[in-house]
């Protein structure tokens, strides 16, 4: 974050030479910022979170009164997870918004500049192909960035006030790690809606075909491993018990192929440190075990293959992009 | 040509089997209009984004301002203005604000670029309108844009793409005017490519003409209608009111003139080619015939001609339709 704010720095001192990919990352948020598409996001965001806040803020006493739940002390944590089954949770509703604001801010990247006829003249200039799709990227994340890190500062800033309770560090990290994870999830969707911007011709083609994956893994996807699951598992009657585990462990793989479930997964471990583990856990694998909560250290590594996946998929679809509009003619 | 600015040599691009450009080798000076002409489709384009390294040559290379395009795309660009045949500009910026991310790009210190964009904009005759929004520009004044976005950078050479695309008469007079003044003014190399011959014949000081990625033809207008036409620089055509009663009898007597080269009889008409300007001769022997002249044209070879000549043969390729003035 420290870059990013270097950069807004350098935007407001305005300095006499900044590279042509920070002259374009400067263009990309002005344009971002002003577009419609972004307000709605915004809007749309912002009043999801004031929902689950104010469920959250009004469950809150309860919540903390329950001694029997090994993180009630964590309030903080307790703010962005507690509901009451009227609204989902925070990192719930980002794990269907964030793809959507990715595919927001991404879809039209390369194909309306082209469109446009923008593109080949600023190609013609003395700019790097690879610092226009960089700097697409790259002024989405920033914006998406400081988007999260802002809202959930002013969570962090209500809830100091509503409250008075002080915020333990392991919070402020698990804080400060969830809205890394949810940065990396919503570039993972955009870095795909850039690479199908660059892929497809027409904007709307991009968007449809990005959509249509986004629906497919938070719709389709859970259905159909359940099917297949269903069709190839024997009668679990007849199994032995590190069978239905290895079953139970390939139906969570399979599942774990979808983004959203990396992300609530890791979400969920984050936010409720006594999470300890992200599949089946036998009786002698818990026999001993206190029900306390874990250290942050180790709740992220839990999560770490998670992280690695999501940001693998990101960059998978990024080297995409890269290998196509690098390679690609640029007249129309 | 001593040292000059672009350097094509044997410059050669496939797209796929088709070839696009075929073995061009091309020298342009300093300070020259050079024209680019040819049909749609002759790969005018291609050679052009081939000079900015924005595609790669399948064989030879170019070399602009000493730099090879191909090697060294970005230094290439620092010194070359390309306005595409589509420029676009974002429309939801104003027109100043367009100009100044262009700057931005090419490096001018944040210190000058509000005052050079502005210079920029009066300079194109566009100083009224610079904080309209571009959307909002017509298609003359989004080419001015462009050319504003050429200038700004101040490039050596500047390479514009069918630059008079759908602007109407008086906007292409003016916006030609502009770029020949300013190639005077500032010693710029200028590269259009067109295929309106009239234009081109305006504001060049060279033309090429392409066809099928091959060029056929480089010079200037006289000896380019010279290696042209060889001998056969005069052409008179004579129209009469009946039609020709002993067609053959005045084929050989006009053959017997000296000078003529060729005739060609149709009902009432009589076309002739020949060496020296001998039109008086020839309507007196159709008088002394008795024939009742109702027209005598004496055709000079322009660029209409020029291009005429090449494409006769080419008459079963009907897929250009180039406009003739």
């Amino acid at each position: 974050m420290a870059g990013s704010l270097a950069y807004f720095n350098n935007f407001l001192s305005k300095q006499p030479a900044l590279s042509s990919f920070g002259v374009m990352v400067r263009k990309e948020v002005g344009d971002h910022i002003r577009s419609w598409r972004f307000i709605v996001m915004l809007l749309l965001i912002l009043f999801t979170f004031a929902g689950t806040m104010y469920v959250s803020l009004s469950n809150l006493g309860q919540v903390a009164r329950n001694y029997n739940d090994p993180d009630h002390d964590f309030i903080y944590l307790k703010l962005l997870t507690t509901s009451d089954n009227s609204l989902p949770t925070f990192h719930i509703f980002i794990s269907f918004l964030g793809p959507l604001l990715g595919i927001a801010l991404g879809f039209d990247a390369i194909n309306a500049e082209k469109n446009n006829g923008t593109l080949v003249r600023l190609l013609a200039q003395p700019v790097y192909r690879d610092s226009l799709l960089l700097a697409k990227f790259y002024a989405a994340l920033l914006i998406v960035g400081t988007l999260f890190l802002s809202l959930v500062l002013l969570m962090i800033g209500a809830g100091l006030i509503l409250t008075g309770v002080p915020m333990e560090a392991t919070e402020l990290y698990r804080i400060l790690t969830f809205v890394v994870l949810s940065v990396v999830y919503v570039g993972f969707w955009l870095s795909l809606s850039i690479c199908l911007s660059v892929a497809f011709r027409h904007a709307a083609t991009s968007a449809i075909t990005a959509i249509g994956i986004w629906l497919f893994f938070t719709v389709f996807y859970q259905i159909i491993v359940n099917m297949i699951v269903r069709a190839i598992l024997p009668d679990p009657a007849s199994l032995q018990t590190e069978q239905v585990i290895a079953y139970n462990n390939l139906l969570l793989s399979l599942l774990r192929v979808a983004p959203s479930q990396l992300y609530t997964d890791a979400a969920t471990t984050l936010l409720m440190p006594s999470v300890r583990s992200l599949g089946p856990l036998t009786m002698e694998q818990m026999a001993g075990a206190i029900p306390t909560p874990l250290p942050f250290k180790e709740s992220l590594m839990i999560v770490w293959p998670q992280v690695t996946g999501l940001v693998a998929a990101s960059t998978v679809c990024f080297a995409a992009a890269y290998y196509l509009f690098m390679r690609r003619e640029i007249r129309t | 040509m001593e040292n000059p600015i672009i350097e094509l040599h044997g410059l050669t691009k496939y797209y796929g089997t088709v070839k696009a450009v075929d073995n061009l080798s091309l020298k342009i000076g300093k300070g020259e209009i050079f024209g680019l002409l040819g049909p749609n489709g002759a790969g005018k384009t291609t050679t052009i984004l081939m000079m900015l390294g924005l595609a790669e040559p399948s064989d030879g290379q170019a070399v602009v301002c000493g730099i090879n395009a191909t090697r060294n795309p970005i230094g290439v660009r620092r010194k070359v203005g390309y306005l595409p045949d589509s420029a676009g500009f974002y429309d939801n910026m104003s027109a100043l604000d367009n100009l100044m991310y262009i700057g931005r790009l090419n490096g001018i210190p944040e210190k000058e670029i509000v005052s050079r964009a502005r210079s920029t904009m009066e300079m194109v005759g566009l100083g009224g309108e610079m904080h309209k929004k571009a959307g909002a520009y017509s298609r003359g004044m989004k080419q001015r844009l462009g050319l504003a976005d050429l200038l700004i950078r101040k490039p050596a050479v500047m390479i514009l793409d069918e630059p008079t695309l759908g602007i109407d008469p008086s906007g292409i007079r003016d916006f030609l005017h502009l770029i020949r003044q300013l190639s005077r003014q500032e010693e710029l190399t200028v590269i259009l490519s067109s295929h309106h011959l009239h234009q081109m014949q305006q504001i060049c000081d060279r033309v090429g003409i392409f066809v099928e990625g091959r060029l056929l033809a480089e010079g200037n207008m006289e000896t380019l209608s010279r290696s042209l036409f060889g001998k056969d620089s005069f052409a008179v055509e004579i129209t009469v009111r009946e039609s020709l009663p002993a067609a053959e009898e005045l084929e050989q007597q006009l053959l017997q003139l000296s000078g003529v080269t060729g005739v060609g009889i149709n009902a009432t008409t009589v076309a002739l080619s020949c060496h020296t300007d001998i039109t008086p001769d020839i309507v007196r022997l159709f008088v002394q015939n008795g024939l009742d002249v109702t027209g005598v044209h004496k055709k000079e070879y322009g660029l209409d001609e020029i291009y005429h000549r090449f494409f006769e043969h080419n008459v079963k390729k009907e897929s250009f339709q180039w406009q003739v003035h």
